[in-house]
Parts: C-alpha cells; structure tokens; sequence
C-alpha cells in the first residue's frame, strides 16, 4: 500500500494506464477532489469506493476532461487523454440520460463507433454487425431493436456496457455499472469485466456496495476528496481504512469545504 | 406521466387544443383587422370582413399558376421542412423554449434596423437589413439569459420569461415610435409579429428558401453528433466531440430558422413550428432518423398548405394559418400516431385490462370449485395438474353468485366478463346462468392459480409480507410476471422442498377479504361471514364457511 503523500517514481508512469498527479478538482470554486495522486496498475479489475460526495465520478470525469481541473496531470498510457482518446471507454450513470430518447439498444451501442466512424460519414453496415457483436457479448441479441426505455434497468446497464465494449479499448472507466441492477445482471456484468481483465484490459470501476470489493476487485482506491488509501485488495481493504474513508476523520476537511460553500453563496 | 394515462386527461389535453387553435384563428382575423391591411386590400378602413374567395382564385393557387405564389410557397416550405429537422433536436435537447426567447428577442432589432437604415437613406423595408437587425438583437436576447443564469441563481425559465417579455415589449414601444415618426413609411414592420407572406418579393423567397435549405443540411450533416449530444453529453466529450462547439452550431441553426420564418410565420407562433411539427413526428415513430423525416415532412406541409391558404385568403395572417395547419397535424398524430398515439394505447390499456379480468375470472372458477372438492388443500390431496387433467375441474359448474363473492366486482361487470371469456372459448355458460371452465380454460385456471400462489409464497417467505396481506399484493404483480420469472419462483420455492402443480393457498384468509365480500356479496354468503366481518384475521371463518357451503 502506498500512501497518498509517495510520489510516483517517473518510470513506472509509462506503462501505466492512467497516472494522476496532484489533481485538484473544484466546482465553483468548492474543492471536491483534493491532491489525488494514484498510478493505477494495468491489466487489473479496480474498485473506487467512498461516501457519497467524495468525487468518485468527478474523478473520472476529470480524467477524461469533461470538467475542468483547478490543478494537476493526468497521463493516460503515458499521454495526456485527448492523445489516448480511442483507448479508453467511458460508462456513465445510468441516470445521466433520458431512456425515453427515440433510439433503440443498437443504436446506443453504434455510438461507441462514432470516434472511428468520424465527422459527418454515415453509419454503415459494418459499424451495425460491430455493435451487434458487442450485444450479443452482454447477452442482448435479441432485444437490439427495442426502444431503449423498454428495457429493464440491467438490461440498458447492459446496453450501455455493449457501447464501450464495441470500441475495443484498453482502459475502461465506469461510472456505477452495478447501480440498481439486479443478481443475475450484476453476475452477468461482473462476467464480462472478469473476461476484459484476461484480455488485459485494465477496469476501473466505481463501487456502491462493500461487501462484494473483495471478490470482484483486485486493486482498490479509498476515496473521499482525498485518496485514502489505494493498493491490492488484500492489503488496502481493511477495516481501519475503510473507518478513515467513511467515518468522521475527515471532518476538519469537509467543514472547510462547507465554509467555501456558505461563503460562495452569499457572494 | 401517471396522469397522461388516464383518458380524461387525454380528452381535456385535446380540448385545450382546440381551444388554442380557435383562439388562434380569432386573433389572427382580430389582427387583421388593422388599418394598413385593409387599405392595401383597397377596402373602408372599418371594413373586417373575410370573403369567401371566389373559385377562380382557389384554382390560381391551387395550381400555383401565379409566379409570386409560387416562390412563396416554395420558399416558405423549405422554411418548413428546415424547421422540423432543427425541431427534432432542440426538443430533444430540451432546449425548444430557446427558439421563443429567440424569436421574442428579435422585435427590438426590427424596428433599430428600420430606423437606423432609413436614417442612413436606404429603404428601411429591405428584408435582409431587417432580419440582420433581428438576428442581431436576438442573439443578444439568448447572451442575456445566459448572462442572467449564470450570474444570479435565478433558474433557466426565469431568466428566459424576463428576456422573452422584456425584449418583446422593448420591440412593440420602438415599433410604436417608428410609426410615429415615419408616418406610413413604416408600414408591414407589424406582419413581423403575426407573419405575412403576402407582402413577401420572390428575393425574399428565395432569400428564406435557400437559408432554410442550408440549415436543413448542415443539420443533416451533423446528423450523428448532434443525435448523441442530444443523447448522452457526456458521452459525446468523452469521445472527444465538442460539445460547446455543437450546441453553438445548434443553437445558431436556430437563430437562423427563427430569423428566415419571422417573415412568414411571425416571431410570436415561430416556435410552434419548432415544437409541433417535431412533437407530432414522435408519436409516430421511436427512431431519430425516422422521427426527424416525419418532423420536416409535417412542418413542410404546414408552410406548404398555410401559405397557400393565406394566399387564397390574403387578409388572414399566414403564421396562424400554418400554425393551424401544423396543429391539425399534430392533433392527428396524438390520437392515431402507431408508437405512442391515445387511441393505441386506450387499446394496449384495454386488452391488458380484459386479460386481467379473465385471469381473475378463471381463478375465481378455480378456487370455488378447489374449495368444494377439498381436494388440493392439503398436502395429501391431488396436486392442481392432476385436478386439472381429471375431468372434475371442467365438469364442476359454478353458479355466478358463487362468483361474486371472490372479488369486488359488480354483477353486470362479471357477466360481461364471462360473456367475453365463453366468446374466446374459455369457459361454457350452462343453461341456468351457471359456468363451466373448458379443457383449455382449465388448464389455464390451473396455471394461473399456481402463479398466483408462489407469487404470495415468496411474498410471505422472502419479502416478510404479512400472510393476510399477501393476496391483495400478489393480485397487483402476478398479472406482469412472465415465464422466466415464474420459472425463477419455481426454483427458489422448489429448493424448500414444496410439492409441484398447484401448491395450497398459502395464506390462511379467504381469496377475496372479508370486507370485500360483505360489502358485494352479503346476501350470498352466510350469515357468520358478515358478523365478522371488516379484519382480515378473521376472514379465516368465511373461508371455512365458504367450503363447509
């Protein structure tokens, strides 16, 4: 286990899917993510977990420069994210979209193509049979033309895993894929990122629910604004840790967070 | 969403429809009603009337025989058809009240043009130094909103009435001034506001038409990206499109639709052909493709048939006649549009009910005859398959009052239900009233009591629901739970070791509660069932009653 305050040694960054130094992340001037610095190992399954609010997907987020950054680096196979696009697939929230759009589960997971597709060229036939592939790979064949807000809740997760999985990255970050699932899509889910991960893909996954870290993950990152702690499972995973990560140390840090809030709202 | 459901909502949806297009057809001949129109039309100033046109001017436009009326319409509709496909996906960005700032925003801008190119020398009335004006003061309109979002804590629908009406009225008092100052000069400045084709030069057509036409093709161009920005925006930055850069283009799409349709439709109904066209296409269709078609198809149309109307009618204002026309072919596709239409699913809601009611039927048949044979209650007793293939279940009749007494439906409501389910061959209706399950009735009974009951098993054992509780809630789900669901209970249940076919009631209340029964069927069941009425636990004794009967 390393500790937040080691610094990465500058040749292990290279291999390294993704590599974050000092990230500072604030919205509106409120600091959500403080000096986050972890070299993420590849080739393995990553859990994130932390309290609600903790930054879980602002970090994510932050990597791949969706939201600006107050300060820090990010290097993604040893380059900034917008070089090493096309090698990172993204899984948002469930949530974050209208399931009600006109578009049916094929359609969501051909989006995964546009990249390659590139600007103003018609989706074809042989970006279709892609997106199919991936479908299929998650189980959902034959529902590929259902308007997307017939699916159950596993079953758009799903669609939304068949998105990334079609663009055959190496790193993948998810946003919560086991939220609001149920048993038989979480194995199925946990499945297929078991399969990516002896493919050597590197996952990095942001986790709800503690008691399952242990057997899905094999590195994991304790995070609430600041990286508690971040190592192999087996090592980082403990009680006092998670106590530091979800119990009231940190209270000194969010009251100054609360402070810049109140003062931001009466400006 | 709830509400929507209910077909009342649907009727009252439709009247104010109506209404608003009514209002609309009154207030567009009202503001016809002003003086400059009727002078041009070379009548008395007081003069309202709107004469029906003669045949020989119907056929003029209807073969398009004029020159003018021809540019007109033609400009007017690719103005239509830009308007549809930009509609599609500002209403899908949720962004389809931006067009309305927009169009508000632009009055002020009008009359500035006016004023400023009249004091420079130049005709004031030249349509590309009006509507540069527009654009000009509309695209300030939208800074603003913005500016008010994000400098104050005020919400995007706030800042978006105070632009909308402040521009607006800044606009109707310059206009006022404009007149004032320039005594007739000024005149047709007001068909902004309503729309006018009529006072429109082939150069403004082809002006509109050839701005539409780009529009509709950049926005197809951008077909892809846009879907997704519309989509998932975060999806779309992560891939690397950029997202502020699309919205802009979307958005100066906008400006530029709103900007060519002031002429036409006016800057009041513009946004209706943003919305409507776009909002009628999506009941007809869940692809974007097809739906931003459908959409430039419907407002095409709209222009088209407006503007022609408004040619034969030349006093009334062509933007209420195209919002009209657009509103009818909205109202259509409400009520018979094939994916989300009223009267689809009115018939989706209908079928699933009549399912639900001959379930409870066959269940009801079921359990009156299972209680008068005793036979599957106890764990010695024949299973429900065995009932089922033995010709004691199809040859049990059960008389309609025996029914009654299982739910809380109404006597003319069970008989049509049973009319309905002796119609589809599920049941028989024996000479005196009373029913008979058939070979495939019976089987069905027999399933559907069986799902009913591990529903209310795993109910009772695997979601702690209280076992007076269990029937009423296995009665909301049971009807939605298919195969591999009721497989799934199967298994589950299996595992703690219970008997195959159709398992015992599980509960120890009778099938329908013991209030229910009192209140619909108090003169059929004994007397001992209506003193203990009204508890649950109790009901215990109606059911023993019920099988000692």
């Amino acid at each position: 286990m390393s500790s937040v305050a080691a610094t990465v040694p500058a040749g292990r960054a290279v291999d390294s899917p993704l590599s974050i130094y000092d990230l500072t992340v604030a919205y509106h001037r409120k600091p959500v993510l403080w000096d986050v610095s972890v070299d993420f190992p590849k080739g393995q399954l990553i859990g994130v977990v932390g309290p609600n609010g903790a930054g879980k997907s602002t970090l994510i987020k932050a990597v791949m420069e969706l939201i600006p950054t107050a300060s820090g680096e990010i290097r993604v196979f040893g380059k900034p994210y917008r070089k090493n696009r096309r090698r990172v697939g993204y899984v948002p929230q469930r949530e974050s979209v209208d399931w009600d759009f006109p578009v049916d589960a094929l359609d969501v997971v051909t989006m995964g193509l546009y990249g390659q597709i590139g600007w103003c060229l018609p989706v074809r036939r042989k970006h279709r049979q892609q997106a199919a592939e991936a479908l299929e790979r998650v189980g959902l064949a034959d529902l590929a033309h259902r308007q997307i807000s017939q699916l159950s809740g596993g079953q758009q997760q799903r669609t939304f895993l068949a998105r990334a999985l079609v663009q055959d990255a190496d790193l993948y970050l998810m946003d919560e894929p086991f939220a609001a699932v149920d048993a038989a899509t979480e194995q199925a889910i946990i499945e297929i990122l078991q399969e990516m991960k002896n493919r050597g893909k590197t996952v990095l996954v942001i986790h709800h629910d503690l008691q399952t870290v242990a057997d899905y993950f094999d590195y994991v990152v304790l995070l609430n604004m600041r990286v508690v702690a971040h190592g192999p499972v087996a090592t980082t995973f403990t009680q006092e840790n998670l106590q530091k990560t979800y119990g009231g140390r940190l209270t000194l840090l969010e009251e100054a967070t609360e402070a810049m809030r109140r003062r931001e709202k009466t400006l | 969403m709830n509400g929507c459901r209910r077909p009342s909502s649907w009727l009252l949806l439709a009247a104010c429809l109506v209404f608003g297009i009514l209002l609309v057809g009154i207030g567009g001949c009202a503001a016809e009603g002003d003086p400059e129109g009727a002078v041009s039309a070379g009548r008395s100033l007081t003069d309202r009337r709107i004469e029906w046109p003669s045949w020989e001017a119907w056929r003029r436009v209807i073969l398009m025989q004029d020159y003018n009326t021809r540019v007109v319409v033609t400009g007017t509709t690719l103005l239509g058809l830009a308007a549809g496909t930009i509609g599609s996906f500002t209403l899908l960005r949720k962004r389809a009240l931006m067009g309305d700032a927009l169009s508000h925003a632009t009055l002020p801008g009008i009359a500035l043009a006016f004023l400023i190119a009249s004091g420079l020398g130049y005709s004031g009335k030249a349509l590309p130094v009006l509507l540069a004006g527009a654009a000009v003061t509309g695209i300030l309109g939208m800074g603003t909103i913005l500016l008010i979002r994000n400098l104050t804590r005020l919400k995007e629908d706030a800042a978006m009435g105070i632009v909308l009406s402040v521009f607006f009225g800044g606009g109707v008092s310059l206009l006022a001034v404009v007149q004032q100052m320039s005594e007739g000069h000024a005149a047709g400045l007001e068909g902004f506001i309503y729309g006018k084709t009529a006072s429109m030069l082939a150069s403004d057509a082809w002006l509109i038409g050839a701005a539409g036409g780009g529009s509709a093709i950049v926005t197809l161009l951008l077909f892809k990206e846009l879907k997704l920005l519309c989509f998932d925006e975060g999806f779309a930055g992560s891939r690397g499109l950029p997202v502020v850069w699309l919205d802009l283009v979307l958005m100066a799409v906008v400006v530029v639709v709103t900007i060519i349709g002031l002429q036409a439709v006016g800057l009041i109904l513009m946004i209706a052909l943003l919305v409507i066209p776009a909002a009628a296409a999506r009941f007809w269709t869940e692809r974007m493709a097809r739906m931003t078609a459908v959409a430039a198809g419907v407002g095409a149309v709209s222009c088209l048939v407006g503007s022609a109307l408004s040619a034969v009618f030349p006093r009334l204002p062509s933007g209420a006649m195209i919002v009209l026309v657009s509103a009818l072919i909205f109202l259509t596709s409400m009520i018979v549009g094939p994916r989300r239409g009223v009267l689809i699913r009115a018939l989706r809601r209908r079928t699933l009910h009549r399912r639900i009611d001959r379930q409870h039927l066959l269940r009801a048949i079921y359990e009156v005859l299972e209680a008068r044979h005793e036979s599957p209650a106890g764990a010695t007793a024949a299973t429900g398959a065995e009932l089922a293939a033995g010709a004691e279940l199809a040859a049990g009749e059960v008389a309609v009052a025996d029914l009654l007494g299982r739910r809380s439906w109404s006597g003319s409501r069970l008989r049509r239900i049973i009319r309905r389910a002796a119609r589809q061959g599920w049941v028989t209706v024996e000479a005196g009233g009373a029913v008979r399950l058939t070979t495939r009735g019976a089987e069905r009974a027999a399933r559907l009591v069986r799902d009913h009951r591990l529903w209310e098993m795993y109910l009772i054992t695997h979601a702690d629901v209280a076992p007076g509780r269990v029937d009423r809630d296995a009665d909301a789900i049971e009807h939605v739970l298919d195969a591999a669901m009721i497989a799934e209970l199967q298994t589950l249940l299996d595992v703690e070791g219970m008997p195959s076919g159709v398992p015992a009631c599980p509960h120890e209340a009778a099938p329908a509660s013991a209030a229910e029964r009192a209140l619909t069927a108090g003169t059929t069941t004994t007397a001992g069932t209506t003193t203990t009425a009204g508890t649950t636990t109790t009901a215990g004794t109606s059911s023993a009653t019920d099988r000692g009967a």
